[in-house]
C-alpha cells in the first residue's frame, strides 16, 4: 500500500501487522444498546403521554396569554412586579419552552434511536462537474458577447466603477471637521454661572464650606434682567445639547487656606470657591462625585481621581491631564461670573492636541 | 353711677382701686405674657440635658466643649461642632450613625442608641454653640401635594447633584478609599433633607440657598416615586446596574443555557440488549 499519502503529502508509515496500514484498528461504532422506552411498552406510552401532556399545557398557556393579554391592569401590579408584563412574560416564556422540552424529550423518549455514520465529501468536485461547469460559463461568456462587445462591457464596469463614488461622498457626513469647537467653550467673561436645572445665578454667600454645586452657564437658561424683562435662553435645541456637553462646570468651596494653586491658578477661585470642568479628562464622563473632607473628585467611570485642592491634579486613574478650572469672579450684582473661557480644551485628550 | 359716686371718698375707696388694677393687670398679663416665657426655661434644661449627654458620649472625639480634636497627624479626629447645627446632630445620632463605635473610614447607620427625648436635647445643647441648620420641619420634607411636573423636576435635580455618588436608583454606589455612599431607598425624608443640608462624612453640602427648599422636596417626592415604582420590567436585582445584571446573565442565564446543552446531548438511560 505505497499509494497511500496523508494530507500534506508525506507518506503513512505501514504498519507491518495492519492490512489497512493504520496503526490502531478502528474500533467502529459501540455495540448498540435499547433504550427503555425500546423494549418497555409501558414506558413507551408513559413517555408518549409525557410529551404529549408538554404540548397540551404549552396550548393551554398560549391561550393563558390572550385572556391575560386582554383581562389584566397594566397598572395592577403583583409582588412588587408589573402584572401584567409577569403574566405575558410567564405564559408565553413557558408554551415556548415546553414545546422546546417536548419536542427534544420526544426526540430522545421516542424517536428511532439507531446509529449511523456519515463521511465527509471531499470538498474538491468531481472532474466531471467541473468540466461541465467551465463549459458552461465558456458557452455563457460567448453567447452574451461579454468579450466580443467591449463597448457594453466597459460602459458597465464605467457604470459599476462610479457606484463606489456616492459611498465615499457620503462619508463628507462623517464632518465637517470640528476646527478650533473642541478648544472653546461658551464661556466668556461676565457669563454667569447659575444652578443647573433650575438657572438661578449664585451669589459666594450662599455657598457654604462643604458645597458641591453643579452649575452651567446663564446662556442656557432665560435670564431676568434688573428692570424685570425676562431674555431668553441663548441656545436650544442639538446646539444647547453640543454646548452644554463641554460647559457644565461644578463649584465647590473649602477653606482658603486648604487651597495650594499651581501658579497661574493662584487667583482663579473666589474667597475659597473653585470652579472647574464638569467632564473627566480621560474619556469625557461628567463628574460630580465630591467627597468635601478630602478636596477629592472621583469619576464614577474609571476612577480618575482629581484634586480640586491642587489645581485639579491627577491623583489616581487613567486619566491623563489635570481637570481644567474656569476662573471666576463677581459682576456688579454680587453674582459669580466667569472672568474668561478655559485656558485649554476641557473633557478628553484628541489626536490634534498632542 | 350714684353708687359709685357717692362712696369714692371712702376711706377704703384707694385699697378697691389698687386691687382692682392689680388683679387687672395680672390677668391681662398671663392673657397676653410672650407664649417663649416657659419654653425658654425648658429650653435651657433642654440645653442642660443635652450637654451631660454630650460630655458623656461624646466629648471624647469632639473634645468637651465640642471644639474637636486632632488626631496624630493634624486631620479631624472628631470635628468641631460648633455652628453644625441641629440639623446635623438630629441625622448623625437620629441614624445611629453617632455615637460611633469605633474610628473607621465610614460612620455606618445603625439602630440609634439615644432616644428621640435625648436626640432632642443633644441637637438643643450644639445648636445653642453656634448658629447652624436647625431640623426641618414636616412641611419641608413632606411630599404630599407635589404634582407630577413638580416631581419629574424633582428627577432633573436628582439626576444632576445625586446620581454620581448614589447611583440613578438612588441605591448607592462606591468612593473613595474604601468608603461608599448609602443607599437612599426607605430612609425617613427627614434623614434625606438634613443630610443635603449639613453635608454629613465625605458628601457634600447642599445649601438651601443654591438648592432651594421647594426643590429638596422635590428631590424627596422623586426619591419616594422612585421607591414607590414596580418593577414593570422584572426584578430590579438591586438597582446596581451592570454589576448584577451582568452576574445575573452570565451565571444564572449562561449557565442554565450549559444545563440545557447538556440535557440535549445526554445519551440517556440504556438497558442490555433483549435476551443478554
Amino acid at each position: 500500500m505505497s499509494d497511500l499519502t496523508s494530507t500534506n503529502g508525506h507518506p503513512l508509515v505501514e504498519h507491518p501487522d495492519r492490512a489497512d496500514g493504520e496503526p490502531i484498528p478502528n474500533p467502529g461504532l459501540p455495540e448498540h444498546q435499547p433504550r427503555p422506552t425500546d423494549v418497555d411498552p409501558a414506558l413507551e406510552r408513559r413517555a408518549e403521554r409525557q410529551v404529549a401532556a408538554m404540548f397540551g399545557l404549552a396550548t393551554l398557556l398560549a391561550l393563558a396569554f390572550c385572556v391575560c393579554y386582554f383581562t389584566i391592569d397594566p397598572e395592577a401590579t403583583v409582588f412588587g412586579y408589573g402584572a401584567l408584563n409577569l403574566a405575558l412574560g410567564g405564559t408565553l416564556g413557558l408554551t415556548m419552552l415546553l414545546i422546546g422540552v417536548g419536542a427534544i424529550q420526544w426526540a430522545r423518549k421516542l424517536m428511532t434511536d439507531h446509529e449511523i455514520i456519515e463521511y465527509r465529501h471531499p470538498v474538491r468536485s468531481s472532474d466531471e462537474d467541473r468540466e461541465v461547469a467551465l463549459t458552461q460559463f465558456r458557452t455563457g461568456s460567448a453567447e452574451s458577447g461579454f468579450g466580443r462587445r467591449t463597448l457594453v462591457r466597459n460602459s458597465l464596469l464605467g457604470a459599476l466603477g462610479v457606484l463606489g463614488l456616492p459611498a465615499v461622498v457620503l462619508l463628507r457626513d462623517l464632518g465637517p471637521l470640528p476646527g478650533t469647537a473642541l478648544e472653546h467653550t461658551v464661556w466668556r467673561r461676565g457669563v454667569r454661572i447659575v444652578n443647573d436645572v433650575a438657572g438661578t445665578p449664585i451669589k459666594p454667600e450662599d455657598v457654604e464650606l462643604g458645597q458641591l454645586i453643579n452649575a452651567e452657564p446663564a446662556l442656557f437658561f432665560p435670564q431676568q434682567k434688573p428692570n424685570g424683562t425676562v431674555v431668553p435662553a441663548e441656545y436650544e435645541g442639538t446646539e444647547l445639547n453640543t454646548e452644554k456637553a463641554k460647559a457644565a462646570v461644578i463649584l465647590v468651596r473649602m477653606q482658603e487656606s486648604e487651597i495650594h494653586p499651581i501658579k497661574p491658578q493662584a487667583n482663579w477661585g473666589y474667597q475659597g470657591i473653585l470652579c472647574y470642568s464638569k467632564i473627566c479628562t480621560h474619556v469625557g464622563c461628567p463628574i460630580s462625585l465630591w467627597e468635601h473632607q478630602t478636596h477629592q473628585l472621583l469619576c464614577p467611570c474609571h476612577q480618575s481621581t482629581f484634586d480640586l485642592a491642587h489645581s485639579g491634579r491627577v491623583i489616581f486613574g487613567p486619566a491623563a491631564r489635570s481637570l481644567p478650572q474656569l476662573p471666576i469672579g463677581i459682576d456688579s450684582d454680587g453674582y459669580l461670573i466667569a472672568m474668561h473661557d478655559f485656558d485649554e480644551p476641557v473633557g478628553p485628550s484628541y489626536w490634534e492636541r498632542g | 353711677v350714684k353708687f359709685l359716686s357717692s362712696r369714692r371718698r371712702h376711706p377704703l375707696a384707694g385699697l378697691v382701686v389698687l386691687v382692682f388694677g392689680l388683679v387687672l393687670t395680672g390677668s391681662l398679663y398671663s392673657a397676653f405674657r410672650p407664649a417663649s416665657a416657659d419654653q425658654s426655661s425648658s429650653d435651657t434644661q433642654l440645653i442642660s440635658q443635652g450637654r451631660r449627654l454630650f460630655v458623656a458620649s461624646c466629648s471624647s472625639c469632639h473634645g468637651l466643649n465640642a471644639e474637636g480634636v486632632l488626631s496624630k497627624h493634624n486631620t479631624n479626629f472628631g470635628p468641631p461642632l460648633i455652628g453644625v447645627g441641629a440639623a446635623a446632630v438630629d441625622f448623625q445620632v437620629g441614624t445611629g450613625r453617632m455615637p460611633a463605635a469605633r474610628p473607621g473610614t465610614q460612620m455606618e447607620a445603625r439602630t440609634p442608641v439615644f432616644t428621640a427625648e435625648e436626640i432632642r436635647a443633644l441637637s438643643a445643647y450644639v445648636a445653642s454653640l453656634g448658629p447652624g441648620p436647625a431640623i426641618p420641619s414636616k412641611n419641608d420634607y413632606d411630599t404630599q401635594g407635589l404634582t407630577a411636573e413638580q416631581i419629574a423636576q424633582g428627577g432633573q435635580f436628582f439626576r444632576t447633584n445625586c446620581t454620581a455618588c448614589h447611583n440613578y436608583t438612588g441605591s448607592g454606589g462606591t468612593l473613595l478609599h474604601g468608603r461608599y455612599a448609602p443607599s437612599l431607598l426607605g430612609v425617613n425624608p427627614v434623614y434625606v433633607y438634613e443630610a443635603m443640608l449639613t453635608g454629613p462624612q465625605a458628601m457634600p453640602i447642599f445649601s438651601d440657598g443654591v438648592l432651594a427648599p421647594q426643590e429638596k422636596r422635590e428631590i424627596i417626592g422623586y426619591l419616594q416615586s422612585l421607591q414607590d415604582q414596580p418593577g414593570y420590567g422584572g426584578s430590579k436585582l438591586g438597582g446596581l446596574g451592570p454589576v448584577s445584571e451582568g452576574l445575573w446573565g452570565w451565571g444564572a442565564g449562561i449557565g442554565a443555557l450549559i444545563l440545557a446543552t447538556v440535557w440535549i446531548s445526554n445519551n440517556g438511560g440504556r438497558v442490555k440488549k433483549k435476551g443478554q
